[in-house]
């Protein structure tokens, strides 16, 4: 069970967060000019790293608010978190 | 009766004499004992019959490893407890007891036949034998194994007991009560780290604790009087927590773990009532220490199974803690020295015995001791058959050849009524690795030992290969000095004498000169799986641990093969010829050991199991005998039967008295969202298929709401009150799911938007009036409001007070009558709806629920987002392309609209059906097909919504069938298990295609 450091409201237990799957996957501006299997890219296609992945999670049961975090997925460790907007930390790739 | 109480100890209170009964007869015990050290008193070794052979099987070990003194607790079906192990469950007054696994009783075993054909049970007997017939298994070989194998009875009736649950915080845990554990909560406590110590035995000090061998002194004392001084010491320090009778049933990441407390199962019946039984701790702790010991192994031999034959330690413990011997005639078998410890406890209190050592010699203190009390040793020697059928009355030893590989010589013939069995030590590492830790094997003595410890856990003491407590001891203090960074000078003089084991022989299955074929060498005693078993699972072609393990069964019993896991690897190591270190271990899952549901479920259970949503009304419901539907968490009225009418009939009244005169629904569960900012317009347009932005103020719009993959997620209608404002209503089910989304898109998505999202469900009560008196009646309640069509049409919006109270009123219509939906705020929700009654009972204002508010939808083809529709329908497939719009340059899922796949023609599409007997109500699910005659028959699709429609005398129903859109006229069968029902394709709208009745 994490531990999540939401950046609003301090560390919580993993039962009030949900999770959004990968992070900065950015909606199209303009999702008509894209063919099919661009689109298709945007809509399905995710990495699921075994290792460190970026990740979106909403502190659903606290503050409501959605944030990035860091996660390495072959341990669990969380290494960062950062608010919607902010760029991924540099030092994780 | 015989008594094997041969001596007092401190933990036994011979002034308490406590009352039991054991299979239905009464025996003594005292307070202190556990169920198995009573019945070892009382002389008896037998408590059960083995899974598969049902052999006669006793007690093993005296912890959470027991495999066979497993026993059924009381008898009442509310309280009877299956699987408790008799050696961790602590005797009171009137406990009650009996042995699992061996109907119809102990001593004559039905099951008992098995032993005989036994050759016919190999590995994997139940995957090959149950197999074929295939009709056998019902009838003859389930009940069968039931009958004959069951692992005691569930109870029937609720639990009684009450349970709790308790969250905590702490610097340092420290699993494991014993030295080591110890000696770490004493340091992490005095050196200000708030520390909690839990262990599952009733007092602290582990296997220390009865230590009374002269050789073993710490400071000068015997270690256990050394041990009982800490003891004292770390009760006096106020921030360490101790929790005896507290076992760690789960290891999770970041350090969250959960563990047991036993409260009541130790007390008399009278005293348990009204007590909380069991609390489950759910700890977060900054950093663990593991010292949660090791178990003593078995050893692998030819009947090595018999009443009788226990852990060599496990008989140290019943003697020097309970003061009860096993055998009065008692042979140890072992491989290394903790066994000369029982030997020579044994010894002094008076007890024959003698030591058979698979090592050709061995020089510690220890033996030199056992040597030196003329204890006769038979070095280089290995027990190869055991006598005796309830109880072991003798046994063959035989000398080992030098590559200890076969047996040499002659047989040796030794009698006796009891074995002690060690096989070495097994450090129990289930903690680390549910944690996520890996193992290292160390070859010297075969052990699996934590790999590495990260900085917020650490393993010590024998859990960590340590065993000798000088090791153990300097080790502990050293790790946990680093590991908290504290620098605790108390243990530096600490003085220690112990015996060092320099011989060390590991043979995981010991030779014979019988063929194994012919052995019964048991490995997991809880499930009978013996070596043969395993060689032949690897003579079959398995080889990985785990599937080994899940074809053999071995590991699998409740025990999760505490005993057996090590010698399953070295054979299969032996038998492929590789290191046993590469072989890996198969996974270790929590819990440790079982816990009980109650744990889990805490105070969460009746009406606390979940949260039950009311609407304001709710009362006025129940009081008019409305029948409920669960829908989500909210309960609404389903139908409102009338003089004992069943729910067809009740509908059916309800349905007519909506389209002939007004009927009222409590439309409160509606999910509500407030809109406001200055970008609302433009965000609904984004969020909606439709258009929005030139909706005037005081309007309604229906709208719908798209994954981004472009499949119906929601719809409702929404309102704009004012410029900058807008209340979204949505589907009941949906309510907090369309929130989350919205506020998704709204916070990474489109965070430039000026919009705000408040969830506005609980704040207003809806009571929704249809029919053709709806006007009327709303005209008796709002005398002052313009209900015209020109001033008050359909789909728009007006404010009105209601006495002195403002309500919100939409006309809208979810079943195709004049409808109005009055909203208050929600405590006058009751109030209104009473007055709306009132106000109606000169029209028949029938309040109506949830089922007449689907059929009379259905009547007018409106979809239920969720019930015809299931995430696989765009706006198309549901023949609503009219509410996307074409001129918006983008909204949540319009790309996906025109993907490949989604412009199918051939995609499931909604339909109406119509049955050609009227009278026919199809079953909603119901596969629809054109042709029964050609097998495979091809599904076309299902019936998603079915009712019989009063207002139109016959049978509706919508279904998605293939290609939906061009089969209008067609017929088609919906084949049922005992007939084909033939039906016709229909347009979905069945009643009032021109909408005259929304403004009649
Ligand atoms: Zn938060």
């Amino acid at each position: 069970m994490f531990l999540i450091n939401c950046p609003f409201c301090g560390e919580r237990d993993q039962s009030e967060f949900s999770s959004g799957g990968e992070a900065h996957i950015v909606r199209p501006k303009q999702p008509t000019e894209l063919s099919d299997d661009e689109w298709a890219e945007y809509l399905f296609m995710r990495k699921n790293i075994k290792g460190v992945q970026f990740e979106r999670w909403n502190h659903i049961h606290g503050c409501r608010k959605w944030f990035n975090v860091v996660r390495d997925t072959s341990n669990d460790k969380i290494l960062s978190v950062y608010k919607m907007g902010e760029k991924p930390p540099v030092n994780y790739k | 009766m015989p008594n094997y109480r041969i001596h007092k100890t401190e933990y036994i209170d011979e002034t308490k004499r406590v009352s039991f009964k054991y299979d239905g007869k009464t025996y003594f015990g005292y307070e202190g004992d556990t169920l198995a050290s009573a019945l070892l008193a009382n002389g008896i070794h037998l408590v059960g019959r083995s899974f598969k052979y049902h052999r006669p099987r006793g007690i093993v070990s005296c912890g959470a490893e027991e495999p066979n003194a497993i026993c059924q607790i009381g008898s009442k079906k509310d309280l009877t407890e299956p699987n408790v192990r008799a050696t961790e469950l602590e005797l009171y007054e009137g406990l009650e007891a009996s042995s699992q696994n061996c109907w119809p009783n102990v001593k004559f075993d039905i099951g008992g036949i098995n032993n005989f054909i036994s050759p016919l049970i190999p590995a994997g007997f139940y995957y090959k034998t149950f197999m074929w017939p295939k009709s056998f298994w019902k009838k003859v070989y389930e009940p069968l194994i039931r009958l004959s194998a069951g692992l005691g009875k569930s109870p029937t009736e609720p639990d009684p007991d009450i349970y709790d649950h308790k969250h905590v915080h702490y610097d340092v845990l420290v699993i494991g009560g014993g030295i080591s554990g110890i000696i770490a909560a004493k340091m992490a406590a005095k050196n200000n780290l708030k520390t909690l110590l839990v262990d599952d035995k009733k007092i602290l000090g582990g296997s220390t604790i009865y230590q009374n061998n002269e050789s073993i002194k710490i400071d000068d004392k015997l270690s256990s009087e050394w041990l009982k001084n800490e003891i004292q010491e770390i009760k006096k320090l106020s921030n360490l927590t101790i929790k005896t009778r507290t076992s760690i049933a789960a290891y999770h990441g970041y350090n969250f773990l959960l563990a047991k407390e036993n409260l009541t199962d130790h007390l008399p019946e009278e005293k348990k009532k009204n007590k909380i039984r069991q609390r489950l701790w759910k700890i977060r702790a900054k950093k663990v220490v593991i010292a949660t010991g090791s178990i003593e192994r078995p050893l692998v031999f030819n009947n090595n199974d018999r009443p009788g034959i226990l852990l060599s330690n496990s008989i140290n413990k019943y003697l020097d803690y309970y003061g009860v011997t096993c055998g009065e005639n008692i042979i140890l078998f072992t491989n290394n020295d903790s066994a000369y410890e029982t030997s020579i406890s044994l010894h002094k209190k008076g007890i024959k015995n003698i030591i058979v050592d698979l090592r050709k010699s061995a020089s510690s203190e220890l033996i030199k001791q056992a040597d030196s009390l003329g204890i006769k040793i038979y070095f280089n020697h290995v027990v190869t058959n055991t006598f005796g059928y309830r109880k072991i009355n003798s046994l063959e030893i035989m000398k080992l050849s030098e590559d200890g590989n076969t047996t040499v010589g002659n047989k040796i013939r030794l009698s006796c009524d009891c074995l002690g069995m060690s096989g070495g030590w097994t450090p129990m590492v289930h903690m680390h690795t549910q944690s996520g830790g890996k193992l290292d094997f160390r070859d010297e003595d075969q052990v699996f030992l934590p790999k590495e410890n990260s900085e917020d856990q650490i393993s010590v003491g024998s859990c960590n290969g340590d065993f000798d407590l000088e090791n153990i001891i300097d080790k502990t203090v050293n790790k946990i000095n680093k590991f908290l960074d504290i620098d605790n000078q108390d243990y530096q003089d600490t003085k220690i004498i112990c015996s060092k084991e320099n011989d060390k022989r590991n043979i995981w299955l010991l030779p014979n000169k019988i063929p194994l074929g012919k052995t019964k060498c048991f490995i997991d005693f809880q499930n009978d799986s013996t070596a043969k078993d395993i060689k032949l699972a690897l003579k079959e072609g398995f080889r990985s641990i785990e599937h080994v393990k899940r074809y053999t069964t071995t590991g699998m019993a409740t025990d999760q093969g505490k005993l057996s896991n090590m010698h399953a690897l070295g054979i299969i190591a032996d038998t492929a010829g590789v290191k046993m270190g590469t072989l890996g271990t198969t996974t270790f899952r929590p819990p440790f050991t079982p816990l009980t549901f109650g744990t889990l479920v805490g105070r969460n259970v009746g009406k606390f199991f979940e949260v039950v949503r009311k609407t304001s009304i709710h009362e006025w419901h129940v009081e008019n005998n409305a029948e409920f539907e669960n829908v989500g968490q909210w309960k609404r009225p389903w139908y409102y039967p009338k003089n004992r009418e069943n729910m067809h009939n009740a509908v059916q009244r309800e349905s007519k008295a909506a389209r002939d005169s007004a009927g009222i629904l409590d439309a409160s569960t509606l999910g509500k969202i407030d809109i406001q900012g200055s970008d609302a317009s433009e965000f609904l347009n984004r969020v909606y298929t439709n258009a929005w932005s030139k909706l005037a103020i005081g309007k309604c719009r229906y709208g719908l709401m798209l994954n981004e993959d472009g499949m119906v997620y929601d719809d409702g209608v929404t309102t704009r009150i004012s410029k900058n404002h807008y209340l979204m209503t949505t589907t009941t089910g949906g309510a907090a799911n369309v929130l989350s989304k919205l506020e998704d898109y709204l916070q990474t998505e489109w965070p430039e938007l000026d919009v705000y999202l408040t969830s506005v469900t609980d704040h207003y009560s809806t009571a929704s009036i249809c029919g053709p008196n709806s006007k009327k009646i709303l005209n008796k309640l709002f005398p002052n409001l313009d209900l015209s069509d020109e001033n008050f049409p359909h789909m728009s919006f007006k404010e009105e007070k209601l006495e002195n109270i403002s309500c919100r009123i939409m006309r809208i219509s979810f079943t195709g009558e004049q409808s109005y939906e009055i909203n208050i705020e929600s405590r006058y929700g009751h109030s209104l709806w009473k007055m709306c009654i009132e106000a109606g009972k000169e029209f028949n204002l029938t309040p109506y629920g949830t089922e007449t508010m689907h059929l009379l939808r259905a009547e007018k083809g409106f979809i239920i987002v969720g019930q015809d529709t299931d995430g696989t329908m765009t706006p198309s497939d549901l023949q609503m392309d009219w509410i996307v719009s074409k001129k918006k340059f983008d909204f949540i899922g319009k790309r996906s609209l025109y993907r490949s796949d989604t412009v199918r023609e051939d995609r499931k599409q909604l339909v109406g059906l119509l049955t050609d007997d009227p009278k026919e109500i199809l079953e909603e699910g119901a596969q629809i097909v054109s042709d029964v005659k050609s097998k495979p028959i091809d599904m076309l699709g299902h019936v998603t919504s079915s009712y019989f429609s009063p207002n139109l005398n016959k049978s509706i129903a919508l279904a998605v069938v293939r290609s939906g859109k061009t089969m209008k006229g067609r017929k088609l069968i919906i084949p049922m298990e005992n007939k084909n029902i033939n039906v016709t394709v229909s347009d979905t709208i069945f009643l009032d295609k021109e909408n005259k009745r929304l403004n009649a």
